[in-house]
């Protein structure tokens, strides 16, 4: 009951807005704002099969091999910068540096080391989603209860020991803060690299869609686009859900 | 290191001689001596602020001495050592709030050669003695100040050392919950053995419970009495507390902190 009560305080905004987008494009006769009921008639149609697996799977695949390696790098270069401040002071400008940049700037000049395929689309997606997972680990790293670091070392743990039940454990929340920044970032670089790159993708078929003139299948695209952004996020908040038990439960 | 350290004495556990700590120009402690014997309860008391929990981190190896040196096992220890294990004063900071309190004691034995089955059985041992066995799932945020330090004290018992240091591990709860867990430490450490170095502000919980008691002044800290508590191993908070030798002990105790030499009324009680 309270489950039912929750999900009709989330959704009733989005079917109401939904709604009136059905009623008020009934019947336009607009090239570029097309009934969504012909929208939605060219999703099941298209989406269902055959764009599914030649643009949307190759794109998830793109998304979270890339998406995966910046968690990786992320968490680990956060551990390593955290633990080593030397180390970390003498990369933070260099760090801020990078952040700053847009990662879709380094476009041309990763096409031209890496070429328009899935490598270079991975390595920007990676690269420019790293960024908050990398400074929220080195915040959650440093951030350690000194008297739990005490008790950690009064009872001998290791360094992987402390690593793996002291710094990853607190820096968890930041980390997860940050993944949900980096997926959205990593989304909308995934569809700026496939309307650059090969061929492929959907962003490649939005952009494809649109240059001919094929208005309907853009918006199917488009809507495709949204629902898989939510759904990302949706899986990432209920992983986060489970490892962060505690600190929900704590947090009220 | 040195085979001299214990002669003299058969059953000297910790040996701490000409103990000092400086940070800069602030002189903490100053030449500090103290023998703990084995199987002994030693209760350091002194003022607020007299650098007690910097005594008890260079005790434990956590924090180098400027001079001086810590002897345990005629060891001299510089981090520390297995068989030593360390309540702390902030019972809700010192337990890892991510884990259960059944993980928060069995993580804490990792050091130790067991394996995992032998490290959950003692886990499970150590927390049913100090009363939590039916809690062993709870997370510590989820349990009473009172709990949470029985969890702490569980996690040093599963341990299995020869020797515990408790920093005013009782400082922050309430009444009757501290007069339990006196109560409890002192049945853990008749039945169990263990040697325990507890340091406390309070006088009559340090007379309570120790078997010595070592006073000390203020700024810089240094030992200004030791104090011998010959009230037998049984004791209760109501009948001992009454006792007339507790009461003088009690009184040479505070005169020792407010540096008023002890009177020859004490000499003969004590």
């Amino acid at each position: 009951m309270k489950r039912v009560k929750l999900l009709a305080i989330e959704a009733w905004l989005p079917i109401v807005l939904v709604t009136v987008w059905l009623v008020a494009s009934a019947g336009s006769g607009s090239l570029y704002f097309p009934p969504l009921a012909d929208i939605l008639h060219e999703v099941r149609e298209l989406w269902i099969f055959d764009a599914t697996r030649d643009d949307l799977l190759p794109s998830l695949g793109r998304i979270g091999v890339g998406f995966c390696i910046a968690v990786v790098v992320g968490v680990v270069g956060g551990v390593l910068l955290g633990l080593l401040r030397p180390l970390e002071e003498a990369l933070r400008p260099l760090l801020e540096f990078l952040r700053a940049t847009p990662g879709v700037a380094l476009l041309p000049i990763a096409t031209l080391f890496l070429g328009i395929g899935d490598e270079m689309k991975i390595f920007l997606i990676a690269l420019a989603s790293v960024w908050p997972i990398l400074l929220n680990t080195i915040d959650g790293v440093r951030s350690a209860e000194p008297v739990l670091l005490q008790m950690a070392r009064s009872y001998r743990f290791s360094t992987a020991g402390k690593i793996r039940f002291i710094y990853i454990p607190n820096a968890a929340p930041g980390v997860f803060a940050g993944c949900r920044l980096a997926l959205a970032i990593a989304t909308v670089v995934m569809v700026v690299t496939e309307m650059v790159g090969s061929p492929g993708g959907i962003g490649w078929f939005i952009l494809d869609s649109q240059r001919s003139f094929n208005i309907v299948q853009m918006w199917s695209g488009i809507v495709v686009l949204g629902l898989v952004g939510y759904a990302l996020n949706l899986a990432l908040r209920l992983v986060e859900s489970r490892v962060l038990a505690w600190h929900h439960m704590k947090n009220g | 290191m040195n085979p001299s350290v214990n002669a003299g004495h058969p059953g000297v556990l910790l040996n701490v001689q000409g103990l000092s700590k400086k940070y800069g120009d602030r002189e903490i402690l100053r030449e500090l001596d103290l023998i703990v014997e084995s199987g002994e309860f030693v209760c350091i008391v002194g003022p607020s602020g007299a650098g007690k929990t910097t005594l008890l981190q260079c005790l434990s190896g956590l924090s180098a001495p400027t001079a001086g040196r810590v002897v345990l096992n005629g060891r001299e220890i510089h981090e520390t050592p297995p068989e030593m294990a360390i309540v702390f004063q902030d019972y809700s900071r010192s337990l890892m709030p991510w884990l259960s309190v059944l993980d928060n004691v069995t993580v804490a034995l990792r050091s130790t050669k067991l394996n995992k089955q032998a490290r959950h059985e003692r886990a499970v041992a150590a927390l049913t003695e100090v009363g939590l066995g039916d809690h062993l799932a709870l997370y510590p945020w989820q349990m009473s100040g009172g709990m949470q330090q029985r969890a702490a004290i569980a996690r040093a018992l599963a341990y299995q050392p020869e020797i515990v240091l408790m920093d005013e591990p009782f400082a922050s709860v309430d009444a009757q919950t501290r007069a339990d867990l006196e109560d409890l430490t002192l049945a853990l450490k008749n039945h169990l053995g263990i040697t325990v170095v507890l340091v406390t502000h309070d006088i009559d919980e340090a007379v309570y419970l120790a078997d010595r008691v070592v006073v000390l002044g203020n700024r810089p800290t240094q030992v200004v009495d030791i104090v011998e508590v010959e009230l037998g191993a049984q004791r209760d908070q109501i009948s001992t507390k009454a006792d007339p030798k507790f009461s003088s002990l009690r009184s040479r105790v505070y005169r020792g902190i407010r540096g008023e030499a002890p009177t020859a009324a004490d000499a003969v009680e004590g």
